[in-house]
């Protein structure tokens, strides 16, 4: 059985880019959304064990998405990470602040990925 | 990071349709020169450049990704309130996209040349000195909002500068609280947001944190409204939305709130005191006001729109362009255009035998074109470019298809499958009562199947053409926006026009058209528009118009680049014509206005090197009649003294799959392209004609090059009472083709020839024709340069 990580980034090539690194690591499977609205639909319906997700979107946005995972008490200990990009400080303290586990700043290696996966998803 | 050619490809879809949205909305901008922004637009934009650094930087595109970074906070400053909005920094985005679109050209092609990324250095140094320090603001209106911290710590920067931006300007603001179920939120939002749009602003949505239930989820939307708390339960209602006000205390001092709306409001906006905010009801008459103010600014906007050259002008050649060079960088109109290297930029290989590869790698396997591209006659690979403009032409090879089309071709896949069910179920019984005699009923069953069966495929090839249709207007767009640039660079001024948007065309004719069509209108601007000076002494209006227009007719869209400058002189062409020994004298007097004006398509005609670099009349028109030539397309050009040029550009709908007329000849079958013919007559052997060994017919009162099919082919002619002349025309060219025999008409689909056969002239390629019987496709474009060419060493 492999561990369901959401990933939610309204860019398709990013999406499907950081997907194929989630997915590269063995027993991971990537379900992705492009929207906030989305993954609000996705979360009961999944076990995700991890989340990753943008700030800037277009419905609501990634604060806003982890402050809704982080208040509910089915989700709240899903590690959440949050991919943000430099000169964003703000929203990414903000996003730290709400609860989010780690923050990924882009352009960052697969390998910084794959460290935190395996540590938060308790994989050898 | 090496992210591969597919995630490179990917990459570059992705960035193209960023830069597409992101010029849109650009355009926007620069149509409303001079009003207020819209802040949803320029957060839009905002958003554009934040995604295309992060997509950038993860693809490891440093140079996109830098320059992206540096529009990125421009921007940021811009939709923050900390910097207007105007000439300066707008044509400095506009550069930016110029930039960006040249970054991705070298970048789909894997190479970086010096001078652009030098080019991105000086415009990321520029964009980084745009602007004033941020206006200090001692008290943040903001804390005088009651408002829950937990809420107001959910807020990305930009939500919170619309809510101070709000608070500020004393807009009542509410809590829009609504709860829905998990299965259809957003379509409930959504119509809670359009109910919403009309009223004021939507400043943040934010999933409550409470559970609704399992099934349910609720929303608090902060909401700045400008209409009265009345209208806006008015507007709500039948929606499951409750609304409260949010209370903003007073500001500290009057004065100090009299100082702080006079430091931050924009002066087109009222300037009222702030005392009367705090009271939720005092929306009411702000609400009225404010819509006053703001049709005022829209009134003076628009009317300014209407001169959006003349004052662009006027500031640009002296102004911004020169105050944004740092350490005299170099500018003004000739150098900027200069860090784009013409050999990078023209071909997405830089050379022709690559860009053919290209188009071939490309595309698939039924492009004819290909073929034709390899002819060395087109001198550099795209050269209908002049220098230093960025390619229209899209880097990607992707379509968006409608999500119902596929739906539609999907549902027909499915109809097909139950008629190849039934099929077998007859062939199964016609294979067990092998030994019965077929019953006329059985034929009739058959028969009625296999009709079906032609019905549906026939469904499913349109559907599948349609698939690769995408409308004209998305070159139309890029266009628009270049229009501004060359105006300014020709120092004229001109109304760009632009209809038929809507009508489309297969996605290769689109992409393909770009060059052409800049070509045609930045000749238009150059040369075919009269300087206003001129313009006013010949009692035409101060302002030009030159107009892109695109009208479908049956299987043809016509497309229109005119202009209502000073028109072509004949004379001067004739000329010009002459002194290249392009005519002789004898040729020039035979000739017709008409046919003096076609010789502006003459390889050799341009006079662009001769004169000056960028201007002389006709630059290269060959180069877009080759382009054109490439589509099958076909060009005409009209014109009067004093009342303009027009170009017309005849083009097929697509090139997939074409209709074909099967001629014969001395017993051999050949395919004619169909949307090349332009009629077929039937001839007596005494009315062709024989003008210095070259033999011609006239054809209204025109001299029309005749070509005996069958003798290109060294086939053994017959002897005939009559023949079939195919008239054949490809840009303003014709070209009579004889042939024995007509066999009607026929779609197909055009295979290459592989191996020794490519070279073979006057073929494109071979095609089934259904009864198993392959037949050759003639190449009209190579067979028209035949008869030609034939005819210009007579000259």
């Amino acid at each position: 059985m492999r561990v369901k990580v959401l990933i939610v980034e309204d860019s398709k090539a990013s999406r499907e880019y950081i997907a194929a690194m989630v997915e590269a690591v063995e027993g991971i499977e990537a379900i992705v959304t492009s929207s906030g609205f989305e993954a609000l639909k996705l979360l009961p319906r999944h076990r995700f064990e991890l989340i990753i997700t943008d700030i800037n979107m277009p419905d609501i946005n990634g604060l806003e998405l982890i402050n809704f995972v982080k208040k509910n008490p089915n989700y709240r200990d899903v590690p959440l990470f949050i991919i943000t990009t430099e000169g964003r400080e703000q929203d990414r303290d903000r996003g730290m602040a709400l609860g989010a586990t780690e923050y990924l700043v882009k352009p960052f290696l697969p390998g910084s990925l794959e460290e935190l996966l395996r540590r938060y998803l308790k994989l050898p | 990071m090496n992210p591969g050619s597919k995630a490179l490809a990917e990459f570059v879809a992705e960035a193209t349709e960023i830069l597409d949205a992101l010029g849109k909305d650009l355009l926007v901008l620069d149509e409303r020169r001079g009003q207020e922004a819209d802040p949803e637009l320029v957060n839009g934009i905002f958003r554009a450049a934040h995604s295309l650094k992060g997509l950038s930087g993860l693809f490891g595109q440093e140079r996109i990704s830098r320059l992206a970074h540096g529009t990125e906070d421009l921007l940021d400053r811009l939709r923050l309130g900390r910097l207007h909005l105007d000439d300066t920094a707008l044509d400095a985005l506009i550069e930016a996209l110029d930039a960006f679109q040249a970054l991705l050209a070298e970048a789909a092609r894997g190479s970086e040349s010096e001078p652009l990324t030098r080019r991105v250095e000086d415009m990321t140094a520029r964009l980084a000195g745009l602007g004033s320090p941020p206006v200090s603001v001692d008290e943040d209106p903001l804390d005088r909002l009651e408002l829950d911290p937990q809420v107001r710590s959910v807020f990305t920067e930009y939500e919170e500068h619309r809510l101070r931006e709000n608070v500020r300007r004393g807009v009542s603001l509410w809590r829009v609280r609504a709860a829905f179920d998990l299965s259809d939120f957003d379509k409930g939002l959504a119509d809670l947001n359009a109910r919403l749009k009309p009223l004021g602003e939507v400043i943040s949505t934010l999933p409550s944190a409470r559970p609704g239930g399992t099934h349910g989820i609720a929303f608090d939307l902060i909401f700045g409204a400008q209409a009265t708390g009345e209208a806006l339960e008015a507007g709500l209602k039948g929606t499951p939305a409750e609304l409260s006000p949010l209370v903003v205390r007073p500001a500290a001092t009057h004065a100090a709130a009299q100082a702080l709306a006079r430091a931050v409001e924009p002066p087109a906006s009222t300037r009222a005191t702030l005392s009367r905010v705090d009271a939720p009801a005092a929306p009411v008459k702000r609400g009225g006001k404010k819509k006053g103010a703001r049709a005022g600014t829209t009134t003076k906007g628009a009317q300014k729109s209407l001169l959006p050259s003349t004052d662009a002008e006027g500031a640009d050649s002296s102004g911004p362009g020169d105050a944004l060079t740092p350490s005299g960088a170099p500018r003004g109109p000739g150098d900027a255009l200069v860090p784009v290297t013409p050999s990078g930029l023209q071909s997405p290989a830089g050379s022709p035998g690559a860009s053919v590869a290209y188009l071939q790698g490309a595309g698939g396997t039924q492009r004819v074109r290909a073929v034709v591209m390899e002819t060395p006659s087109t001198g550099t690979a795209s050269p209908a470019r002049p220098e230093g403009d960025t390619s229209l032409r899209s880097l990607t090879q992707t379509v968006r298809v409608d999500i119902g089309r596929l739906d539609g071709l999907i549902n027909m896949v499915g109809e097909l499958l139950l008629i190849k069910a039934n099929l077998q179920r007859l062939a199964e019984s016609a294979r067990q009562d092998g030994a019965v005699a077929l019953s006329k009923l059985f034929g009739q069953e058959l028969a009625r199947e296999t009709r079906g069966l032609e019905r549906k495929l026939e469904a499913l090839q349109e559907g599948l053409l349609e698939a690769r249709m995408v409308p004209v207007g998305q070159v139309f767009d890029k266009l628009a926006r270049l229009v501004r640039r060359i105006t300014r660079e020709a120092g004229k001024e001109i109304e760009f026009v632009i209809g038929g948007g809507e009508v489309e065309l297969d996605k290769l004719i689109v992409e393909e058209l770009s060059d052409p069509l800049m070509h045609l209108i930045r000749n238009a601007i150059d040369h075919g528009v009269e300087s206003p000076e001129a313009r006013l002494a010949a009692g035409k209006p101060r302002r030009a118009v030159v107009a892109l227009r695109a009208e479908q007719k049956g299987n043809h869209v016509v497309i229109e680049v005119s202009d209502d400058g000073a028109g072509i002189d004949e004379m001067r062409v004739r000329e010009v014509a002459l002194t290249r020994g392009l005519i002789t004298f004898s040729q020039a007097q035979e000739m017709g206005r008409r046919e003096l004006l076609n010789l502006i398509f003459l390889p050799g005609f341009s006079t662009a090197r001769s004169v000056s670099e960028l201007s002389g009349r006709g630059v290269g028109l060959d180069v877009v009649k080759n382009n054109l030539g490439n589509l099958s397309g076909i060009i005409d050009v009209w014109s009067e003294r004093g009342k303009g040029t027009a170009f017309h550009l005849t083009l097929p709908v697509t090139l997939a799959i074409i209709r074909a007329l099967v001629v014969g000849v001395s017993g051999r079958t050949y395919a004619v392209p169909l949307n090349s013919v332009l009629e077929i007559l039937s001839v007596q052997p005494k009315d062709i004609r024989t003008v210095e060994r070259r033999e011609v017919l006239d054809l209204r009162g025109q001299t029309l090059p005749f070509m005996r099919l069958a003798r290109m082919f060294a086939l053994p002619e017959r002897p005939v009472n009559r023949y079939f002349v195919v008239v054949v025309g490809l840009a303003q060219e014709r070209l009579g083709i004889a042939v024995d025999e007509l066999h009607g008409q026929q779609d197909i689909v055009t295979k290459p020839l592989g191996g020794r056969l490519q070279s073979v002239r006057g073929i494109s390629g071979a095609t089934d024709l259904g009864n198993r019987r392959t037949v050759l496709v003639l190449d009209v474009a190579a067979l028209l340069e035949e008869g030609l060419a034939v005819e210009r060493r007579r000259a």
